[in-house]
């Protein structure tokens, strides 16, 4: 019995609570994104939940009208871990970001995507500590002057999607917090995927670290700064899309090249490609220019499905408590 | 009060009859001293005697052969009336090798029998245990009977026809030993060879010799000339209740308590833990029960095992985590957040010795100041204990029904003692049981997600997945009237008495406290907590043989506590509380009700002895008595 759906809009996604991010903040546009995005996915509204942590991405959930748990600092992909296993029907969404995700959270990151446990992973990357005011976090670039850095940070940082692919990660995705259409066209694809769909969104932060991604983001400068993976196409950017990305396999490393004389030399993105995606995914100015869209995606029983088959196997044959506490060796005294 | 500790009634191995007798077995932790135990426990049971087992292991999981610190140890003790310790004294130890001797020789009673495998007495061994001379030979053994036997040519040759390699022959050790003590105390074989061949049955030819090796020791007391004095011995049935039984640890009767309390509470149970000792066995168990409402996960950290039990519960089933001590610190955090979006857990924790690291195989009760105040902010927790292993059952379903009728995280405190220790279950009929249904709600005309029960003031259930009852949680403090977000100064101050009171109000709901025995008041009431109960059982029931009045209570909630507890402990002129720590219960009782109880406290990782708390009855009757006296004159 297939019952239509009610045909939903993003009012419908949006709840009542007043939403209280800094003006200009990035995270406007991506909840706007997500509102938008949720009718067209077709499901029912009630299976949606949204989990965060702690942190400005993490309040994202009470702007959703959906179920949402606002957690504890780094936990939210422990507590999305342990709703999926208690129903595996529900679409679960995980709002993180880069101190909460990678820093007091970066054990269950790297856990819940090697689990490839079937979830949505949204990380909010804007290179800076915004709810305890500014200080630097584990995407921060060295140097970076903060409360806690004033003479400059001296941490080195690390990429968030190398780190989810050597975490095993099977769907590792970039995109930009106000590339609507990109983002929503990533995330849907993330949805869309078996396992744990890892999607780092370069998010912008006007009051702590203003800028940080402007020449990614900045529509003149972005061509010349940003290349836009597309499966089975060759790796290109500048104003002209003049310039490509080549794989020296000799060294195993990436080099910018002219496509003009070069045209086969090219490298295509494959997204099955885990070697490349890796190099791809450290790509980083001034050199290289960022690399957004799908860096790696591959099919892999995922473990939420596991967990399940395991339990209708043990279930096809419910247990009799009875039976239970008189199992092994019981004897009777009249 | 300084512990002292009296000998109880030494019993005389010279008669054929005995009323009750403690065994150890001790050998090095890889000789198969927990196996041999295990085996004897249920030999035992099936004879009809009442027991209570005490495994005893070192932290070290293969420690090098010979080493004292390697000494692995199962302790029972059965007889003919009521047992609820693992025995003071030992009346009898099988010592495997020099080490096991001098690790456990102190505790024997004098004229107790020693079993030794004389060929495990080399110089080599010998000096691992710090032995100048051999004991067997130096006469410093003279004050108990001595059954020294080359166990390892004995067994070598019983076991010759199977074609094993030396090594694996000589593993054969243990059963060749546990045959010659059935053969002691005239125990049945015969489920041990069942065992052996089931444990075995990709390996007959280990199954055949273990099982020849039993029949071989067993054969050794038939026929072989025994020292004067070592004899058969008639330990007589024990009376107990008719009815079905079998003997369970704490850890099982635990696994099996959330099994039913899921059932009873009709919701799907997810058990997350990370696995550090005493407490992993319980997630062993549940993971092979998932036929019944039950899924477990083995989280990534302790506290990825509290949170993930929490999306569960988030999600409409029951989250319940488990750990010790040091695990449980690290749960903290999340357990706090439970209570401030008031969904349900269970918390077990089976305490071990601390801090830190401490005594990771050792029993201690040291985590009640942190089960009852461990948590930031002002967040009560109800905390309920259980006494004995086979109470963990009843305690577990407890947790249970609270955790969802109250919408409130429950920690359930075990210990290292009552996880691993045995005694014969009468088993319940499980149609006997109260059943306690979980509703979640549905309804989604007004729904907010701070409706609560008028009564209960347990926040509504709606799980994921219900139409029309979307909604947000998280740890900012909520508006007690909508749920939402709220700062508001007397928002805050509402929700936390509402906490406050929620948890209070729990008290109307569980039995008053009674004395578990002797009278209802007098002089001397002597409380306990968790699993000091069966050495204070045992205490105050020789203590009212002498004629003196005492009465034991045992205080299953920790926290709320019975509403009637006061009263009936100013019902007594004195009040001692035996506790495995400095003195943590204690505290909370003499600030509760201004009670001037004494405690008796020991923190050396072993249980409580009878003649310890004996003799803290007898010093404290005394100190009555004088003050009674001084007064009159």
């Amino acid at each position: 019995m297939n019952e239509p759906l009610p045909v939903l809009t993003l009012k419908d996604f949006a709840s009542d609570q007043e939403v209280r991010w800094c003006p200009g903040c990035g995270d406007y546009a991506i909840l706007k994104t997500i509102q938008k995005l949720m009718p067209q996915l077709q499901r029912p509204r009630e299976n949606q939940v949204f989990v965060s942590g702690i942190g400005c991405a993490s309040r994202f959930p009470y702007y959703m009208n959906t179920y949402g748990f606002h957690s504890i600092h780094g936990r939210a992909p422990a507590i999305a871990t342990g709703i999926k296993l208690a129903n595996p029907e529900l679409d679960v969404w995980v709002v993180t970001g880069d101190g909460d995700g990678f820093s007091i959270g970066g054990n269950h990151m790297l856990h819940v995507i090697r689990r490839n446990v079937n979830l949505q992973i949204l990380l909010f990357n804007n290179g800076i500590y915004g709810l305890t005011k500014g200080q630097y976090s584990p995407t921060s670039p060295p140097g970076t002057r903060s409360p806690s850095s004033p003479e400059g940070s001296i941490d080195s940082p690390l990429s968030p999607c190398a780190v989810a692919l050597g975490s095993g990660g099977t769907f590792i995705a970039r995109s930009i917090d106000t590339e609507a259409k990109h983002l929503s066209a990533i995330a849907a694809r993330g949805y869309a995927h078996n396992g744990a769909a890892f999607i780092e969104i370069l998010q912008n932060c006007p009051i702590y670290n203003d800028g940080i991604f402007e020449q990614v983001k900045d529509k003149k400068q972005a061509p010349d700064f940003r290349v836009e993976l597309e499966h089975g196409q060759p790796i290109l950017f500048g104003q002209e899309n003049e310039i490509g990305i080549h794989l020296n396999r000799e060294s195993l490393s990436l080099e910018v090249i002219e496509v003009a004389g070069n045209e086969d030399r090219i490298l295509v993105h494959d997204e099955t490609n885990k070697v490349q995606a890796q190099l791809l995914a450290v790509m980083a100015g001034p050199k290289f220019p960022v690399a957004v869209g799908v860096l790696y995606r591959e099919d892999k029983t995922c473990f939420t499905e596991d967990n399940r088959e395991r339990i209708d196997t043990a279930r096809s044959k419910p247990g009799s408590l009875k039976q239970l506490l008189h199992s092994g060796h019981a004897w009777e005294v009249s | 009060m300084e512990l002292a500790e009296e000998k109880l009634d030494e019993h005389h191995l010279d008669k054929k009859e005995v009323v009750d007798v403690v065994v150890r077995f001790a050998g090095d932790s890889g000789d198969g001293m927990q196996l041999t135990g295990a085996n004897f426990t249920q030999a035992t049971a099936l004879y009809g005697n009442d027991l209570s087992t005490f495994p005893d292991f070192p932290a070290e999981i293969r420690a090098p052969v010979g080493a004292t610190f390697g000494v692995s140890a199962f302790q029972i003790y059965f007889g003919a009336e009521d047992v609820t310790t693992a025995g003071d004294a030992l009346d009898v130890l099988v010592a495997m090798n020099p080490a096991a001797l001098v690790t456990n020789r102190a505790n024997l009673i004098d004229g107790g029998l020693i079993v030794v495998d004389s060929g495990a007495f080399t110089a080599k061994n010998l000096s691992k245990a710090k032995y100048k001379n051999n004991p067997l030979e130096d006469g410093s053994l003279d004050a108990f009977r001595i059954l020294a036997i080359n166990i390892s040519k004995q067994v070598l040759a019983a076991v010759e026809p199977f074609g094993l390699s030396h090594k694996a022959a000589l593993r054969c050790k243990n059963m060749w030993t546990l045959g010659l003590v059935m053969w002691l105390f005239d125990r049945d074989r015969m489920p041990t060879i069942e065992n052996l061949k089931t444990k075995f049955a990709v390996t007959p030819e280990i199954a055949d010799a273990n099982v020849a090796a039993l029949n071989a020791g067993h054969a050794y007391g038939e026929t072989a000339e025994l020292p004067v004095g070592i004899h058969l011995y008639k330990v007589p049935k024990a009376k107990v209740a008719p009815g079905t039984y079998r003997n369970i640890t704490g850890t099982t009767a635990l696994a099996w308590g959330l099994i039913a309390g899921s059932e009873l509470a009709d919701i799907n149970l997810l058990f997350a833990s990370y696995p550090i000792t005493p407490a992993s066995n319980l997630l062993h168990e549940l993971v092979t029960r998932k036929q019944f409402r039950v899924n477990t996960f083995q989280a990534e950290d302790e506290i990825a095992a509290v949170c993930a039990a929490m999306g569960a519960s988030f999600a409409g089933s029951l989250g319940v985590t488990s750990s010790s001590g040091p695990g449980i610190a690290l749960k903290l955090e999340g357990i706090a957040l439970a209570a401030a979006t008031e969904l349900p857990l269970v918390i077990v924790n089976s305490q071990r010795g601390g801090p830190s690291t401490g005594l990771p195989t050792k029993t201690e009760q040291s985590d009640f100041n942190m089960a009852l105040y461990g948590r930031h902010g002002d967040t009560p927790m109800p905390v309920i204990a259980s006494a004995t292993s086979i109470d963990c059952f009843e305690v577990a379903i407890e947790a249970v029904r609270i955790a969802t009728k109250y919408m409130t995280p429950v920690m359930l405190l075990s210990d290292g003692y009552l996880a691993n220790a045995a005694e014969p279950w009468q088993i319940p009929d499980v149609d006997s049981l109260q059943p306690f249904p979980v509703s979640h709600h549905t309804d989604a005309k007004d729904f907010k997600p701070s409706l609560r029960d008028d009564k209960t003031l347990a926040r509504v259930w709606a799980k994921p997945g219900t139409a029309g009852t979307e909604h947000r949680i998280g740890g900012i403090e909520r508006s007690f009237e909508t749920g939402d977000i709220s700062y508001d100064p007397a928002n805050h101050q509402k929700m936390t008495e509402l906490r406050a009171a929620k948890v209070a109000g729990i008290a109307d709901d569980i039995p008053l406290q009674e004395v578990c025995y002797g009278n209802d008041s007098g002089k001397l009431a002597v409380v306990g907590w968790g699993s000091t109960f069966g050495a204070i059982h045992q205490a105050v029931k020789r203590a009212c043989g002498e004629g003196l009045d005492v009465s034991h209570i045992q205080v299953r909630y920790l926290s709320p506590l019975p509403s009637n507890l006061g009263e009936l402990l100013r019902s007594f002129e004195a009040v001692l509380i035996p506790e495995m720590n400095t003195g943590q219960f204690i505290r909370l009782i003499r600030s509760e009700f201004l009670i001037d109880a004494e405690g008796v406290n020991k923190v050396a990782g072993q249980p409580f002895k009878i003649g310890e708390i004996l003799a803290a009855i007898h010093k404290k009757l005394a100190e009555l008595e004088a003050d009674d006296s001084g007064s009159a004159s």
